[in-house]
């Protein structure tokens, strides 16, 4: 636990002293706050829209918090790609290994050092459509429940991107695979979406239920619509735990293969 | 029910004192302090790279791993490091297996792998308080763990320097630093001194002859002068296999003497072969000759006489034993087949 926490803060660290860290926080800042401008532009110029939605806070919020979903897929695998691929490539993985850390605590560390920095990005995205507290009263559930699927989207994709790196030794391969998964992840959406149900000896194979039952984003929709269940909760808990022990085994064999 | 308790808590003290009676044991006999090796190998797709490597070293000695470019030294230092998972054998680590209980073993070793494992984004105190809180100390300690590690490596003037601005031989002393920032009982080199200039190579060898004295060391070094410098003990390993194990005197301190002389007027080799104890002849450069004598006979003033009775001229005559060089030469000259008669049969 100590170790791991010591392995959190060092790459909290690490991320804050590199420039990529930065610009990726002032990219995704930019983005947000563009969109987010945008939608205020749109409601002041078509009051009328706001009718299709539940309200300022769904249109805005979770307009921003589906954005920023988008944004993280191309952000979360460019971080990634540091904590393993990369200190393998340059060496400072063997420290880790010969220190007398436990992998779980070493992949422990890395992943909870990521998801502090992520967690500040989610800060100051949720930070812009709160702000609009000052002007209208706002469904504060509804922007909270978004907020914590987005975090979770957030855990989900650092686990399956940390996963990807401990499997090479180049951190631009780690990145290209880590974005071609959470692709894939996306479009098993798309799947759950088609109205097809092949029928194979007299059973319709329900495969868009699977594909939503299986999809990150199906999940994520049901927070972001303000619906907390502890089922899509759970499952981005049990998403997130596979891939993890999934690095720490990776890990192991790396030792033994 | 209270009793019940009252047993089970009696038997978890007598399982402490008698863990704190192993603790103080180990701490008591030399062997459990140091790193010990038995019958190591490793396979890589099906190839054995390292066959059959048992070493061991207790506090106070320098073990040098020497070998030719890729004899699978650093695959060996690995294996003891445990980054690595030796395919048949076993570590055992300050008295903890390194297999079993490695958690335990590690908090006793300080390892420099071949490329220094340092973060170029980070300065150098950074990166040393990271080294000296993943290997468990505690945060009171930290800065003089850290102060100490720098002034032994010579790092004071760039503790607040980036790793990544310091020159090769910087970040080596660096990488050596957070070896030693814990003060382990065993400490693992591998090759210490590759890119340091020749003051900094001096300091490196003072450092670790002064870890020794208290500590186990192990080094690899394909330079020879290098091991020879620092090392109590020396191991030659040549395609995954150790051919040479002996202490540094024993090195030196040969079976076979070598005689070296210049004669104005030579018979031809075949003569000097044939002389008494002599069993080998071979020139070197005009005129000289080296000849392998016999073990335990000196024949420095029988060969003076002969070589005056005969009118060879003698100019030069001089003894000394064959050094860790030659023996290192003809060790790793050889091929496989010869070391391993099974693959040759």
């Amino acid at each position: 636990m100590k170790s791991s926490l010591a392995i959190a803060r060092h790459e909290l660290r690490r991320l804050f002293v590199s420039p990529l860290a930065w610009s990726l926080l002032a990219i995704t800042q930019l983005l947000t706050g563009l969109l987010f401008a945008l939608t205020l532009t749109d409601i002041s110029l078509n009051p009328r829209s706001l009718g299709a939605y539940d309200g300022v806070s769904e249109m805005v919020g979770g307009g921003l918090l589906r954005f920023a979903t988008l944004v993280l897929l191309f952000v979360v695998p460019l971080l990634t790609m540091r904590l393993l691929a990369e200190e393998r490539k340059t060496g400072s993985l063997e420290l880790l290994l010969a220190a007398p850390v436990s992998l779980v605590a070493v992949v422990a560390g890395k992943f909870a050092g990521l998801m502090a920095y992520l967690s500040l990005m989610l800060v100051l995205i949720v930070a812009m459509p709160l702000s609009l507290r000052l002007f209208t009263p706002l469904d504060l559930g509804l922007l909270a429940s978004g907020a914590i699927g987005l975090w979770l989207v957030m855990a989900a994709f650092t686990a399956v991107g940390l996963f990807l790196s401990s499997l090479t030794r180049e951190p631009t391969l780690a990145a290209i695979a880590t974005l071609g998964v959470l692709l894939a992840l996306w479009l098993l959406y798309a799947v759950s979406t088609m109205d097809w149900q092949p029928v194979i000896f007299g059973f319709a194979l329900p495969i868009a239920g699977a594909a939503h039952a299986l999809s990150l984003i199906g999940h994520r929709d049901a927070l972001l619509h303000g619906v907390f269940a502890s089922a899509d909760v759970l499952y981005f808990v049990i998403f997130t735990l596979c891939f993890l022990a999934l690095t720490v085994m990776r890990l192991d064999m790396d030792r033994s293969a | 029910m209270p009793g019940e308790i009252a047993r089970a808590n009696a038997g978890g003290i007598a399982l402490s004192q008698r863990y704190r009676a192993t603790d103080r044991g180990n701490r008591l006999m030399p062997s459990d302090t140091g790193l010990s090796a038995q019958g190591l190998a490793r396979d890589y797709a099906g190839r054995r790279v390292v066959d059959d490597i048992s070493l061991s070293v207790t506090a106070g000695q320098v073990l040098g791993v020497l070998g030719p470019n890729g004899a699978g030294k650093s695959t060996t230092l690995r294996m003891l490091a445990g980054t690595l998972a030796p395919s048949v054998g076993r570590v055992m680590l300050a008295g903890h297996d390194l297999a079993l209980a490695p958690l335990a073993a590690k908090r006793h070793l300080g390892y420099l792998p071949e490329k220094p494992p340092v973060y170029a984004e980070l300065t150098v105190d950074e990166y040393l308080h990271f080294c000296a809180r993943v290997h468990g100390l505690a945060r009171k300690r930290l800065t003089r763990a850290v102060d100490a590690a720098k002034q032994d490596c010579g790092l004071e003037d760039v503790g607040r320097r980036l790793i990544g601005h310091l020159s090769k031989g910087f970040q080596q002393r660096v990488g050596i630093a957070q070896a030693i920032v814990h003060a382990p009982d065993v400490l693992i080199l591998d090759e210490p001194t590759a890119g340091l200039d020749p003051n900094q190579l001096r300091g490196v060898r003072e450092l670790i002859t002064r870890i020794a004295a208290t500590r186990s060391v192990i080094l690899s070094s394909h330079i020879l002068s290098e091991i020879q410098a620092v090392a109590s003990h020396v191991l030659i390993i040549h395609q995954g296999r150790v051919v040479f194990d002996a202490s540094m005197e024993g090195a030196a301190d040969s079976n076979a003497d070598i005689v070296e002389i210049q004669l104005g007027a030579p018979p031809d080799t075949k003569t000097l072969a044939a002389l008494g104890g002599v069993t080998a002849a071979e020139p070197v450069g005009s005129n000289r000759w080296r000849l392998r004598i016999e073990a335990g006979r000196d024949i420095r003033s029988e060969l003076a006489s002969t070589a005056v009775q005969r009118g060879w001229q003698l100019q030069e005559l001089t003894r000394r034993a064959p050094d860790l060089e030659e023996r290192f030469a003809a060790l790793t000259s050889r091929s496989a087949t010869e070391l391993d008669p099974g693959v040759a049969a």
